[in-house]
Order: structure tokens, then C-alpha cells, then sequence
């Protein structure tokens, strides 16, 4: 088993599912996925045992360009997360009717073709073409199933295109330079490179304007609330669960090998301004009346630890941050979806408009709570796991800076609870909020599962990357 | 000693959770509540086989399921430690449990949530267990974190009322802070000793410069789940939850939580003087304070809730001066007086339809005589009085001041002795003199039914004769608990001496003083306290907390809430601005360029020469 | 030939051919009939084509003479297509007149 087979499956998918018509597109979509989850699973089992499952090709003799997939404990979590996500967030999105779902789906499978691609990938170039092929998916699917006037949603996606793009570019200007130092794309040779602590300032500071952007970190964050509020769920959820992980990624394979000798100064300021951006980020949820607003900079709270753990760039900090990467995925591709589920039976984000579920839908709750409690890194949830291990390598690097992260701790459990408070409990007069359908039980269940399973026995996982 | 018969004791507890959990609603309320409390029950006898085994053999058990995390200089396991201390804790959590289970299958029957109530208080004790069996601080940390999830839950209960869940939310993120704090405390441990695993860093540990550190942030993790100071204030108001939870959480178990971690942890503690003088300090001053607060408090719960807080203060005293198997001895004795105090208040509660406020009670003597019999045992045990309980362990922390520091035995004393005061006042209000309250709650009172007062009858004895497994002098307790604490006081003893006995005299005579005032003023004068807002001077300050939830609301929330608006309506803006300007820059540009194609081809062409000209130039005169 | 440059120098030619230059280059800039700046492109073009045929009989080098043939060949050309436009324009709004055609202002 080869591990392009994957990438092969999402493009004939995305061709297949364009080809259906809308009714059957959601279904072939939904099964393309399941049989590359079930592949990387095969994968992953014969990782495990020791076979190889790259793939290299020569692609390009001049430049230097191979086509280069490799698998590695990093690149296959990473396949992992995607891969199982999306059967996850189809299925979410069975909820919704969209028109035109046959090119909805087939731009959903494409954005996984170039996810996955990005993750694959161990040639720059091709890295790059993955990254920047990412980008057009979502920027359709967003402009056109997104909520809100044409007007301002446009706005809003343009503004997320250019910025990411742009952010993008500075990498490619890095590449450009290490290919004039190394005469290769290739990552092994890249990390090889050895740079004077100059030139590895301007690489890194290329490569964070890049992921900065796409995590994001404050201050670069100012497109996610926007885009997250104006997308259809299942582009928010392509966004937050995978995509934006795609930046926590590109940190621990490109930027830390390759520019890990940048100056002190840098990284210091650059993981303080990741965790100003954690209290940031909790603080204007503690203040958004909008749901999906709040889920936005939580997860913008959240992946500010992300990336303070990956930038620490100890072996603690490495672990950590893949870990909360999974464990964040799972986390918000559920609260989004839950939150979906209020709009279905609401018809309204605004918090102060909901109330009076719990009476209502006991079941419900329940998969709120579970859902909201990991994300706030309950222990024996895996959001914990991930917490932990994050706060942990902060500390080994400075105390101080584990003691800020930490607030998120109580940021999150409070911002979390008065969403809780005033969006599920306490009663209502006259709003009906039907229980859980089978589907949306299902989709739930499976995230809690894997969220408690994966917090009692993160070996199942950990083993993939920690030797 | 089988491993299968000590994780049974963690899962019958998980099962009961499961059932009713998965098909509580299918389940009669009959059902559910009885597998809840057999499923405690099982665990209590379970936890009876241990003490059995450990008593006998003293060798501890350690059970490794598997490795949990992995670091790349140690790991952390998913294990279990039975150890002495872990004994103590199981029989009263599971014990005193078992009885609150029972009296709450009669206390909640009316509930329509019957069967999740029920859940949270079973998955409680999970945790619950999980807490004190845990082999290392992360595997304690998930009981931690796990029992403030299931008191955020209790408090929270009655869902509809959303001052009840402004309680809850409160008590979480109070706790929350603390579990900061035991983050802090355990990273800065991983990190000098390589271990979290109690035994490994009993024998490892070392007096490292950071040492203090992760004392002081276990220690706040203390204050935040055992509600002392500055983070107490979450106690009082999780009195919103029913009052079997009241009893079983925030009295008798989940509160000692941090006497319990600062037990299991004294080899550290040992080793940062100045923390234990802090901790000594703040459970003196945390005991008065609360003592002064519950004197003027006029709900039967909240005063309860005080005098917790102000007990819980006088074991962290006895932390803080070493006395670690005292602050344990008070700790089990506590755990029997209070919960039989709540589970009174509760069952008088229930009698007068859900009035808490002892201005409406009164006279209850006569409709309810077991519930005042045993109402009276647990008040006299509380106060202080010989033989019972109370006496004993509150002694002999009074007795360790006094040896180590003369200001904190003043502390101590005065408030024991206010203790005593505010008791007999929550006794003769409630159940002296005539009933206040209206005629209707007056045809209505009666003595709860007997799944009610068995617990109490239990308890009531247990708070009487409690005090015996550590008469001064020769004390069972701390012979058991010798392999557990480091500088085990068995280890030199007390020697009881004049000044002891005359210290004891003082104390009785002291607990008599406020027993006599309160006799004076509530049956004699017939005092009914007045409403609230005709308060003046020290009672006023008392009556309003210090103000020190109006201090946190300013300091703390206000600004929280400020910033976070500030931030959200005009930083977000002000760098989204900067960020749109990047496009605005270029755009503007072009749009005054724009101005100079104006589609005149004169001027194009105009432009053209002039610009031909002007590079001719260039070429031929400056070559 | 070298007759011809003994009688008249080459410089004469230069002078002429900048003179024509200017006047199609002045023609252009000052009318805004289409036609009239057409005729001014081509004196234009004619000044460019003298010169290379005055330089070419001075070289003593043909290659000069064979581009004047190449130049007239692609005015002739431009000047078709060019008459055509303006044909197509004059139908369009009833004028040619320059000042008029400003749609491609940006």
C-alpha cells in the first residue's frame, strides 16, 4: 500500500461526486472518505510494522523538483486526523440541504486532496502547491454557500484569501533562498541547511508570517472570526478541525528544522506573542453574544497554545502540540456542530436567544457537556492529554509562561460555562428544541468516544510519534 | 490482597453511573436509587476488606494499569495506591456515602431528575476514589478536576434557576484557579524530581530553590478546593445544590480533598518551612473569619457552610504546623458531625417545604425529635464539648498551636469558642421556641421518614463516639498513619502535662461561654435576628462577607469583563484596520493613477513624445 | 550615388527627415482629426524611411534600403487596418474626431 493512493482517491472522489447529481453527491462523498479513513488506518498498520509507504518521483531535473510523499510519526498523525475528520464532517453536514451539494462535496474532497497533499508532502515546492491548492476550496465554499449578503460575505472571503495567500508568499520567497543555498526542494536537505543565525531570523520570520497567518496568531487572527461566522459549517469545520492545522504542522516539520538556530529574542517574542494571544482570544469570547464568534476565538485561544508549545521546540513541546492538534480537531469540528444543531432547531446564533435545551433534550446536553468539557481540558478527556503535555513543555522552557497559558484554564472554563449557562440551561416559554436524531447522535457519540477513549489510553495514538 | 478487590471499589461506583446514567429514565425511582446506593455500598464493603488487609499487613498496594503519558524523561502511569491514608479516605467517603445515598433516595423522591441526580452523586465518588487512590499527581489531578465537575453539576442541578447556576459556574472557576496552581505544582515537580509518583518522590525528593514554588501552588490549589482563603467564597454559594450534596460534598468529603494532597504530599511540605507557616497563617485567619461571618447568617445552610469553611481552616492550621495526622483526625471527625448537620438541616428543610431561613422556623422540637436529637449530638460534637468528637480532634489542634505559636492558638480559640456560639444559635432558632413561620408549613410539619433518619441516627453516633480513634495520649490513629507521614507525631508523642489539661479546661470552658450566650439570647430573650439591612457596624461587615465578593466583582471580574468588551469592540478593530490597510494602500494608489488615463489620446500621445524626448535625452547627453 | 551626396551632403538629409519628423509629430499632437494624425504618422514614418535611404547610399550598404521596402510594405498595412477602424468608428458615433474616443479612460 502506497500512501499517494490516498491523495488519488480524493481527486477520482471529487471527479465522481461532481459528476452525480445532488442528491447522491453527499453519499459519494461520504464514501470516498470512509474508504481513505479505512486506508490510512491500513496505512498506519503497516507503518507500524516497519514498511515503507512513501513515494518519490522525479518530477522537475531543473529546478530541482521531485514528486516526494513520505510517512513519518508526524505526517501520519496528521493523515490520520484528516482522513477520519471528514467522514465525521460530511456526515455533520447531512443536516443542511445545499444546492448544487454535487460541487459543494466535490470542492470539500478536493480541499482534502490538497490537506492531506500538504501533510504528505517532504518536497518544498510540492509543499507549497499543496498549501496554496488548500486554499481555493474553501474560499468557494465559502463564498458561495456562505451565510449572509453577497456583499459582505465576499468581503469577508476575499479579505481571508488574500491575507492567507499573501502570508503564503513570504514562505515561498524562503524557499526561493534555501534552494539558492541547497539546490534542493528536498526536506531532508533542507533540514540540513546549515544557516547563520541572520539568515535563519528572515527564514523564520517567512515561514511565521505564513502559519501566523493560517493558525492564527495575534495579532494575525483578525480574518478567522469574520470567515468562521460567514462560512457554511461545513467550511468551518474544514477550517478549524484540519486546515488551520495544516500552519501547527508546517511549524514542527519546516520551521523548527530549518530555522531552529533563530535568535533567542524571536522565539521568545514570538511565543509570548502566542500566548497574549491566548488571553486575548479569551477575553472576546468571554464577550461574544454570537456562538460561532465565541467557537472562533476559543479555537484561536486554543491554537495559541498550539503553537506556543510547538515554538518551544522541545521534545515536550513537539509531542504536545501534535497531540492537542487531534485533540482540538475532534473538539471543534463537535462544538461547531453542535452549535449547528441549535441553528437548525433555533434559527438563531445569538446566545441570548437560545436557553431551555436541557429540559428539553437531556441527550443533547449531554453530548454538550462532554464536548464542552473537553475542550476545556477536563482530565481523562483527550483535551487534557494535550493541555497538560502543552503547559508542561512551557514550563520546562519558563515558568512564567506556563502560568500565563494557564489562565486559558479558567478563561476557557469561564467564557465555556456562561455560554453553557445561558445558551443550554435555564428555561424557555415557548421554543421548541427537538432531541437529537439518530444521525446527529451518532456523529456525536463517535466524537465523544474517540475524546475519552483517546484521554484514558493516549497510547493509541502517542505511539505513532513518540519513540 | 487481590487488585481485582481494590479497582472493584473504583468501578462499582462507575457501573451505578452507567446504569443509571444509560437507562435511568427506564428505570423505576425505586430501581435507580437503589442500585446508586448499593453501588456505593459494594464499595464501602470492599473498602472494609482493605482496611482489613492494611491493618493487619501495613504494606501498602500500588496497581499500574498501564502507562498513561510519556515524556522523554519520565512517565506517567495510570495507576493505584492503597496506601493507609488511602483507607481512611475510602471508609468515609464510601461509608458516610452510602448514607447520604440513602437519605437522598427519600430527600429527592419528588425530583423528576431522580435517576441523574443520582448519576452525578455515584460518578461523584468515583472521583471521588479516584482522588485518594491515585499513585502519582496526575492520576490524583483527574479526581480533582473530576469531583469539581460533578459539584459544578449538583450545584447547578435545579438547571432552571440560573442563580443556581451562576453558583455553579462560580464554584468551578474558583476551583478552576486552584487547579491552576496544582498544574504549576505538579510541572515544577516533574521537572526538578522526575517523577510525579508519590512513592518515588518520597524517596527522591529534595530540597531544590523552586521547591517553595510548587508547595505554594499546591497549597493554592488547597485553598481553591477546600474553600479557604482568598478562594472560599465559591462555598457558601454552592449551598444552591440539594442538601444531600451539601452533605456529601461540600462538608464532608470533596472539601478535605486538599487536607488529603497536602497529607499525601507532606515529605515536601516538610521541606519549605515558610509555605507551612502560610498555609498555618491562612487557616488561622480563614477559621476566625468565616466564624465571625456564620454568626450573623440567617440561612440554616449558609451557616453551615461557614462553619465548614471555618473547620476546614482550623485543620490547615494543624497542616501548616505539621500536625498532618491531626488536620486528618479533625478531617474524619468534621466528616461526621457536618454531615450529620446538613442531612438535619435537610431533613428540616424538607419538613417546612423548602424554607431555609431560620427567622421562619423555630419550635421544630416537638414535630421532629430524632431529627433534633441528633441535630443536638452533632451540635455539642462541633462545639466542643467532652466526649464527643469534636472534642478531641478540635483539641488537639488547639494543643499544637499552642506549642508552636501563641497568636494562632488565640485565633484558634476564639474562633472555636464562636463556634460553639453560632451553633447553639442555629440549634435554638431552629428548634427552641415557638414555630415563626406560617400556619400552613405548620399543619404540613412532620418528622422525615426513615431512609432519612437512619443516616442521621448513624452519624449522630459516629459523631459521638468518632473522637476515639485518637484519645490524647494513646492514639490509634497516628500509630496507623505512621508509614504515611514523614514526622509522625506518634513518633513523640504528647506528653500531657498540667498545661495540657488546663488547656483543655479552657477550651470546654470556653465552647460553655458560647453555649451560654447563645442560651440567653435566642431562649431567654427569645431574639429572632433582624433583616439584614438593618444591620449596623461589625455586624454589618459581617453580614455582608467582608465585602469580599464585591472586592473579587470589582478587582477581578469587572475589569475581566472590560477588557474583554475593550478589546473585542476596539483592538480587534484598531489591528484589523492595520491589516485592511495593507490592501487600502495599494488600491488608493491606483485609484489617483487612474485620474492620469483619462482617455484623451492627445494626452497620451503628448506623454509619449515628452517621454521619447526625455529618454533621447537621457541617452545623448548623459553618455 | 556619391554624386548625389557630393552635390547635396548628408546632413541635409538629416535636417530634412528631422524637419518632416517634427512636422508629423507636431501633426499629431496638435490635430484631432483621425485622418490628419494618420497622414501624420505616415510623414512620421516617411522621415524614418528617408533617413535609412540617405545613410544606406552614404554606407555604401544596401540592407538600409531593403528595410525603407520592409517599412513601406507594413505602413501600407497599418494604414489599411488603421482606415478600417476609423471606418468602423465613423459608424459607430457619426465622428472621428479624437476628443470624442474616450471610453478606455481608466
Amino acid at each position: 500500500m502506497n500512501c499517494i493512493i490516498i491523495l488519488l482517491i480524493y481527486v477520482l472522489g471529487a471527479v465522481a461526486t461532481l459528476a452525480s447529481n445532488s442528491k447522491n453527491a453527499a453519499k459519494t462523498a461520504l464514501v470516498t472518505s470512509l474508504i481513505n479513513a479505512v486506508i490510512a488506518l491500513i496505512l498506519t498498520g503497516e507503518y507500524l510494522n516497519g514498511n515503507d509507504v512513501s513515494f518519490t518521483q522525479q518530477w522537475i531535473s531543473n529546478p530541482n523538483i521531485s514528486l516526494s510523499f513520505v510517512v513519518d510519526g508526524l505526517s501520519l498523525t496528521m493523515l490520520l486526523l484528516t482522513t477520519l475528520l471528514l467522514p465525521i464532517i460530511i456526515l455533520a453536514s447531512f443536516n443542511t440541504l445545499y444546492s448544487k451539494a454535487n460541487q459543494l462535496y466535490s470542492l470539500v474532497l478536493f480541499m482534502a486532496f490538497a490537506m492531506a497533499g500538504t501533510f504528505l508532502a517532504q518536497d518544498g515546492l510540492v509543499y507549497y502547491i499543496f498549501w496554496e491548492l488548500a486554499l481555493l476550496p474553501i474560499f468557494f465554499i465559502g463564498l458561495l454557500w456562505g451565510s449572509d449578503e453577497w456583499k459582505i460575505r465576499k468581503r469577508v472571503m476575499v479579505t481571508f484569501f488574500m491575507y492567507t495567500f499573501a502570508g503564503s508568499l513570504f514562505m515561498l520567497a524562503a524557499f526561493a533562498y534555501l534552494y539558492t543555498l541547497t539546490g534542493s526542494f528536498a526536506w531532508s536537505d533542507l533540514s540540513k541547511v546549515v544557516l547563520s543565525t541572520k539568515e535563519a531570523n528572515y527564514i523564520f520570520l517567512a515561514f511565521f508570517l505564513a502559519y501566523g497567518i493560517k493558525i492564527p496568531v495575534f495579532p494575525l487572527h483578525t480574518w478567522q472570526a469574520n470567515t468562521y461566522e460567514k462560512s457554511p459549517t461545513i467550511g468551518t469545520m474544514l477550517l478549524s478541525g484540519i486546515m488551520l492545522k495544516m500552519g501547527i504542522y508546517s511549524i514542527l516539520r519546516w520551521q523548527m528544522p530549518i530555522a531552529g538556530n533563530v535568535s533567542e529574542n524571536i522565539l521568545k517574542t514570538v511565543i509570548v506573542l502566542c500566548i497574549v494571544g491566548i488571553i486575548y482570544a479569551s477575553l472576546i469570547a468571554l464577550r461574544s453574544n454570537n456562538l460561532k464568534r465565541l467557537l472562533a476565538y476559543s479555537s484561536m485561544a486554543h491554537v495559541g497554545l498550539v503553537a506556543a508549545g510547538a515554538y518551544v521546540g522541545n521534545s515536550t513541546g513537539y509531542q504536545g502540540s501534535i497531540i492537542q492538534m487531534v485533540a482540538h480537531g475532534f473538539v471543534v469540528v463537535g462544538l461547531f456542530y453542535l452549535a449547528d444543531i441549535i441553528y437548525k432547531r433555533y434559527d438563531t446564533y445569538e446566545i441570548k436567544e437560545m436557553g431551555g435545551i436541557r429540559s428539553q433534550a437531556p441527550k443533547f446536553t449531554t453530548f454538550f457537556l462532554i464536548i464542552m468539557f473537553a475542550s476545556i481540558g477536563l482530565p481523562g478527556t483527550f483535551g487534557f492529554i494535550g493541555e497538560f503535555t502543552l503547559l508542561f513543555a512551557l514550563s520546562e522552557k519558563e515558568l512564567l509562561y506556563a502560568v500565563f497559558a494557564g489562565t486559558s484554564i479558567i478563561l476557557g472554563a469561564y467564557y465555556m460555562l456562561k455560554m453553557f449557562q445561558n445558551a443550554v440551561l435555564g428555561s424557555t416559554e415557548n421554543k421548541v428544541f427537538a432531541e437529537v436524531t439518530t444521525k446527529e447522535y451518532f456523529v456525536l457519540a463517535v466524537i465523544c468516544v474517540v475524546l475519552i477513549g483517546l484521554g484514558i489510553y493516549p497510547k493509541l495514538l502517542t505511539d505513532l510519534f513518540i519513540q | 490482597m487481590s487488585t481485582t478487590i481494590l479497582l472493584l471499589t473504583l468501578i462499582f461506583p462507575l457501573v451505578g453511573t452507567l446504569i443509571n446514567g444509560f437507562w435511568g429514565k427506564h428505570l423505576s425511582k425505586k430501581v435507580s436509587g437503589t442500585i446508586a446506593t448499593m453501588a456505593i455500598a459494594a464499595s464501602f464493603v470492599t473498602s472494609c476488606l482493605f482496611f482489613a488487609y492494611i491493618q493487619g499487613s501495613q504494606e501498602p498496594v500500588k496497581i499500574v494499569l498501564f502507562e498513561w503519558m510519556k515524556f522523554n524523561y519520565f512517565s506517567i502511569d495510570f495507576g493505584f495506591y492503597f496506601d493507609q491514608l488511602a483507607a481512611l479516605w475510602l471508609l468515609f467517603i464510601t461509608g458516610i456515602g452510602t448514607l447520604i445515598h440513602l437519605y437522598s433516595t427519600s430527600y429527592m423522591s419528588h425530583d423528576e431528575n431522580f435517576s441523574k441526580f443520582f448519576t452525578y452523586l455515584n460518578f461523584f465518588v468515583f472521583f471521588m476514589l479516584i482522588l485518594v487512590t491515585g499513585s502519582n499527581l496526575a492520576m490524583m489531578f483527574i479526581g480533582w478536576e473530576g469531583v469539581g465537575l460533578c459539584s459544578y453539576l449538583l450545584i447547578g442541578f435545579w438547571y432552571k434557576n440560573q442563580d443556581y447556576n451562576n453558583a455553579a459556574k462560580k464554584a468551578f472557576i474558583m476551583n478552576r484557579i486552584g487547579d491552576l496552581g496544582f498544574l504549576v505544582g505538579i510541572f515544577v515537580t516533574g521537572y526538578l524530581f522526575h517523577t510525579l509518583d508519590f512513592i518515588e518522590l518520597k524517596e527522591q525528593s529534595f530540597l531544590a530553590p523552586t521547591l517553595g514554588i510548587a508547595t505554594m501552588a499546591f497549597f493554592i490549589a488547597a485553598t481553591g478546593k477546600s474553600a479557604q482563603l482568598p478562594l472560599y467564597t465559591w462555598l457558601p454559594d454552592a449551598m444552591a445544590g440539594p442538601t444531600p450534596v451539601s452533605a456529601l460534598i461540600h462538608a464532608a468529603t470533596m472539601v478535605t480533598a486538599g487536607i488529603f494532597m497536602i497529607t499525601r504530599l507532606n515529605f515536601l511540605f516538610d521541606l519549605t518551612p515558610d509555605v507551612q507557616h502560610i498555609i498555618a497563617i491562612i487557616g488561622a485567619a480563614t477559621a476566625l473569619m468565616a466564624a465571625t461571618i456564620a454568626l450573623v447568617q440567617n440561612d440554616i445552610k449558609k451557616v453551615l457552610a461557614y462553619s465548614t469553611v471555618s473547620q476546614l481552616g482550623l485543620m490547615f492550621l494543624a497542616l501548616g504546623l505539621g500536625a498532618y495526622e491531626v488536620a486528618v483526625f479533625h478531617v474524619i471527625t468534621h466528616a461526621f458531625f457536618k454531615a450529620c448537620l446538613f442531612l438535619g438541616s435537610g431533613s428540616v428543610i424538607h419538613a417546612i417545604g423548602g424554607e431555609q431561613d431560620m427567622r421562619h422556623m423555630g419550635g421544630l422540637k416537638k414535630h421532629m425529635k430524632i431529627t433534633y436529637a441528633t441535630f443536638f449530638i452533632a451540635t455539642i460534637a462541633i462545639s466542643g464539648f467532652p466526649p464527643l468528637s469534636g472534642f478531641f480532634s478540635k483539641d488537639e489542634i488547639l494543643l499544637t498551636a499552642f506549642h508552636h505559636n501563641i497568636v494562632l492558638w488565640v485565633v484558634a480559640s476564639l474562633a472555636s469558642i464562636l463556634t460553639a456560639f453560632y451553633m447553639f444559635r442555629l440549634l435554638f432558632l431552629t428548634f427552641s421556641n415557638k414555630f415563626r413561620g406560617t400556619e400552613e408549613q405548620e399543619h404540613h410539619l412532620h418528622e422525615s421518614p426513615s431512609a432519612m433518619t437512619m443516616p442521621l441516627i448513624i452519624l449522630a453516633v459516629l459523631a459521638a463516639v468518632g473522637g476515639l480513634i485518637s484519645i490524647p495520649g494513646n492514639s490509634w490513629l497516628n500509630e496507623f498513619l505512621k508509614p504515611v507521614i514523614k514526622n509522625n507525631a506518634a513518633s513523640h508523642p504528647h506528653v500531657l502535662g498540667t498545661t495540657e489539661y488546663m488547656l483543655m479546661g479552657l477550651a470546654v470552658v470556653g465552647a460553655l461561654v458560647g453555649l451560654m450566650v447563645a442560651y440567653f439570647k435566642y431562649i431567654k430573650n427569645k431574639q429572632v435576628p433582624v433583616n439584614d439591612n438593618n444591620v449596623s457596624g461589625l455586624q454589618k461587615l459581617f453580614a455582608n462577607k467582608y465585602y469580599l465578593d464585591d472586592i473579587y466583582q470589582s478587582l477581578i471580574v469587572h475589569p475581566l469583563n472590560f477588557f474583554g468588551s475593550f478589546f473585542k469592540n476596539q483592538i480587534d478593530g484598531l489591528i484589523n484596520g492595520i491589516v485592511l490597510s495593507f490592501g487600502r494602500v495599494p488600491s488608493e494608489l491606483s485609484y489617483q493613477g487612474k485620474k492620469a488615463q483619462n482617455g484623451n489620446i492627445g494626452l497620451y500621445l503628448f506623454a509619449f513624445v515628452i517621454g521619447v524626448c526625455g529618454l533621447l535625452y537621457y541617452l545623448f547627453m548623459c553618455y | 550615388m556619391e554624386q548625389v551626396l557630393q552635390q547635396i551632403g548628408i546632413d541635409q538629409y538629416i535636417y530634412l527627415a528631422i524637419l518632416l519628423f517634427c512636422i508629423g509629430a507636431f501633426g499629431i499632437l496638435y490635430r484631432r482629426n483621425a485622418i490628419v494624425m494618420f497622414m501624420s504618422i505616415e510623414i512620421m514614418l516617411n522621415a524614418a524611411n528617408l533617413l535609412l535611404v540617405a545613410f544606406s547610399t552614404y554606407h555604401e550598404d544596401a540592407n538600409g534600403q531593403v528595410f525603407v521596402f520592409f517599412t513601406m510594405a507594413v505602413a501600407a498595412a497599418e494604414v489599411a487596418i488603421g482606415l478600417a477602424i476609423l471606418v468602423a468608428i465613423y459608424r459607430n458615433i457619426g465622428s472621428i474626431d479624437i476628443d470624442k474616443l474616450k471610453k478606455l479612460k481608466g
